[in-house]
């Protein structure tokens, strides 16, 4: 194990995977100098500028040279920057990256994994944070990425490497610095596998990415009120572990989603929806969704703060699904 | 192949009254392919009439030399990204015309197992990687496909066809751009047929074109006539042996003129009949007809190749219409690895 930084903890990822098969690169603006958040420093001196290549800021191009030479035989890992530029190459992965394996019959795969640097961070505004993430679960042909922790960032990252579907891989700015322990060993983690943050027996909190941070700071005052709360870090939207929801909602009877990013039409909707069709009669309280309101994200930090959602929102939510009225 | 012309090579006149060297199997082979191309839109438009093409099909007729003519010289394991408008482009590199039939009338056996139809026809083990049915999304892929050759270092080349309607999209200037930066070795052929969708592409496009777009990029680009087969044939084999020399991407356009309309079913009522026949007058395969026989080539064999190709698709447009559907399994199959895809559905 070493501490590293979940930004570090992606870099050692891409550079084993890198290293283990010369058909994987990286290609995007700005990755020459490190990349616009430095995940990619130093890689380019063991690598070369073929493999770390700079990129023009043609976010089509990147994303649909990616898709071609993804059919090609290489393995290309697609830098988008800000997941927010990733609209602009929306034709090149859902209608192509998506599509092409089985609009062609199954001729072709395309392996590619698309980081998409995502959230709410240091007042950048309505372009620059947000978390767009239910959209492409929406997508048949994708695979949805959401990690929140530096052994995870590392773990699922080579997992997308080698995985033969696109797979839209959401990385928090906020949590670009977040430490933790990161196994040295070629350890390569699951789609589909939830993590169990915190156990607990009353209620079930489920989260992913940098809002699991929020919600383990919740379970924390939770606690403090003799609410115990289980936190399960969903890591990837789809597949989503189902089971690893259902055995605790079975348990704790009370199910709380909370993401950042917006409610209506949000992945905690379709956790809500499932869990009501699957287990309705398990729970005691109806299933609670704590996300952002429908507005755009803000420049003034008071103003950014009104719609993120805090570990003081969800400790409200949770207390009162703890009285089990309606 | 009717051998006893061999490959002599026997000086002639061209229209253009310029003497060459006419290299006569090469041309009997393009005046082949050309009639195969034609003869598989004939009989995908009575396929058409006849209510079983299942979506919209887009004819290529009338722009059958631009298709023989860059297709027929790329080599098996290079790449060709073609349009939706793309049959001739995918038969003349190789695909089975039976399995493209099929899929046009979503048939087990389909090329694509009758998930794709016309318009995503696409042939991996003749290096064809796809139609696309948005406009100009090729052009990226295509230099993608490239970037992987100068990665992975073959030989091999990437081809885009598109039509003059993709140049006034995003990924013209992107795709020509990257393979610009990364020297990549893709060549570029706008099939410039006049048309964009339903609308004459010249009143929406602003400036002097394609060819002008791509040498503004630092593309070497050239313009002929799409409708001669000879034009054609030299300039693509002239960029196709630079960018093999690691000359980088080149750019051709190619005029020529569609002469049926938007899909099959599109009467084109929108343009000028006289237009139209003038433009028949100037149809690429009597232009390949009339060089051959001029040099020498017997009428019988060049007709031979009209009557030929008319069996052969007829009797694949049989054989496709007695085949079964696909299995229904297929309909959950090729979707991606991870996760089931009928999770929460009905």
């Amino acid at each position: 194990m070493t501490v590293m930084t979940y930004a570090d903890a992606a870099k050692a990822a891409l550079a084993e995977e890198m290293r283990r098969d010369p058909l994987v690169w990286a290609v995007g603006e700005d990755l020459g100098r490190g990349g616009v958040f430095g995940q990619y420093k130093g890689l380019i001196e063991e690598f070369g500028s073929d493999r770390i290549s700079d990129a023009p800021i043609s976010e089509a191009a990147i994303m649909g040279a990616s898709v071609g030479a993804a059919m090609a035989g290489t393995r290309p890992v697609v830098e988008m920057r800000f997941a927010d530029f990733a609209l602009c190459a929306v034709d090149e992965l859902v209608n192509q990256a998506a599509k092409a394996r089985y609009m062609l019959g199954g001729q072709t795969n395309v392996p590619m994994v698309i980081r998409e640097p995502m959230g709410i961070w240091r007042s950048s505004a309505a372009q620059h944070s947000q978390s767009l993430e239910s959209w492409y679960t929406h997508i048949p042909g994708l695979v949805v990425v959401v990690p929140s922790t530096p052994a995870d960032n590392k773990g699922l990252l080579k997992s997308a490497i080698r995985c033969d579907d696109p797979v839209v891989y959401l990385e928090h700015k906020n949590i670009w610095g977040v430490e933790g322990e990161v196994p040295d060993e070629d350890v390569l983690l699951p789609f589909g596998k939830a993590r169990i943050e915190r156990e607990g027996a009353d209620i079930s909190i489920v989260s992913w990415s940098a809002q699991l941070h929020v919600a383990s700071e919740a379970a924390e005052n939770l606690q403090k009120k003799g609410i115990s709360a289980e936190v399960i870090d969903l890591r990837t939207l789809w597949p989503w572990d189902k089971e690893a929801v259902f055995s605790s909602v079975e348990k704790t009877g009370r199910l709380l989603i909370t993401h950042e990013s917006v409610a209506v039409g949000g992945f905690g909707a379709e956790i809500a929806a499932t869990v009501s069709e699957h287990m309705f009669k398990a729970l005691k309280h109806p299933v609670r969704r704590c996300a952002a309101p429908r507005v755009p994200i803000s420049y003034a930090p008071p103003l950014e703060d009104m719609i993120r959602v805090t570990a003081n929102n969800i400790v409200d939510v949770a207390t009162t699904m703890m009285d089990n009225g309606n | 192949m009717v051998l006893r012309y061999g490959v002599i090579e026997k000086e002639i006149f061209l229209s253009s009254s310029i003497p060459v060297n006419l290299d006569i199997e090469r041309y009997f082979n393009h005046h082949k392919m050309m009639n195969r191309i034609r003869a598989f839109e004939e009989t995908a438009a009575s396929a058409n009439d006849d209510g079983l093409v299942l979506g919209a099909i887009h004819l290529s007729i009338g722009q059958e030399a631009i298709a023989s003519g860059v297709c027929q010289n790329l080599k098996k394991d290079d790449f060709l990204l073609s349009t939706h408008r793309g049959h001739g482009h995918t038969l003349a590199k190789g695909a089975d015309p039976q399995s493209m039939m099929l899929e046009l009338l979503g048939r087990k056996g389909g090329i694509c197992q009758g998930k794709g139809g016309s318009m995503h026809i696409a042939d991996f083990s003749v290096g064809m990687l796809g139609a696309n049915g948005v406009v100009s999304a090729n052009i990226n892929i295509a230099a993608g496909a490239g970037h992987a050759i100068k990665l992975k270092g073959g030989n091999n080349i990437s081809c885009c066809i598109f039509g003059d309607g993709a140049i006034n999209r995003g990924p013209f200037l992107e795709g020509l751009n990257w393979a610009g930066v990364f020297k990549l070795p893709v060549l570029f052929v706008c099939e410039k047929n006049g048309f964009a969708s339903t609308t004459v592409t010249e009143a929406m496009t602003s400036g002097e074109g394609g060819k002008q777009r791509a040498q503004s990029l630092g593309i070497p680009a050239e313009e002929v006539d799409g409708n001669d087969i000879v034009e054609v044939d030299e300039c693509v084999r002239k960029n196709i042996e630079e960018i093999r020399s690691g000359g980088g991407p080149r750019f051709i356009l190619c005029n020529t003129y569609r002469l049926h309309g938007h899909t099959a079913s599109d009467p084109a009522l929108y343009r000028e009949q006289e237009d139209v026949d003038e433009a028949w007058k100037n149809d690429p395969i009597p232009k390949c007809r009339d060089l051959l026989k001029n040099a020498g080539v017997l009428d019988e064999d060049l007709k031979g190749h009209r009557t030929d190709a008319l069996s052969e698709m007829r009797e694949i447009y049989n054989l496709a219409k007695q085949a079964p559907w696909p299995e229904l399994q297929l309909a959950y199959e090729d979707v991606q690895d991870s996760g089931d895809p009928r999770e929460e559905a009905f």
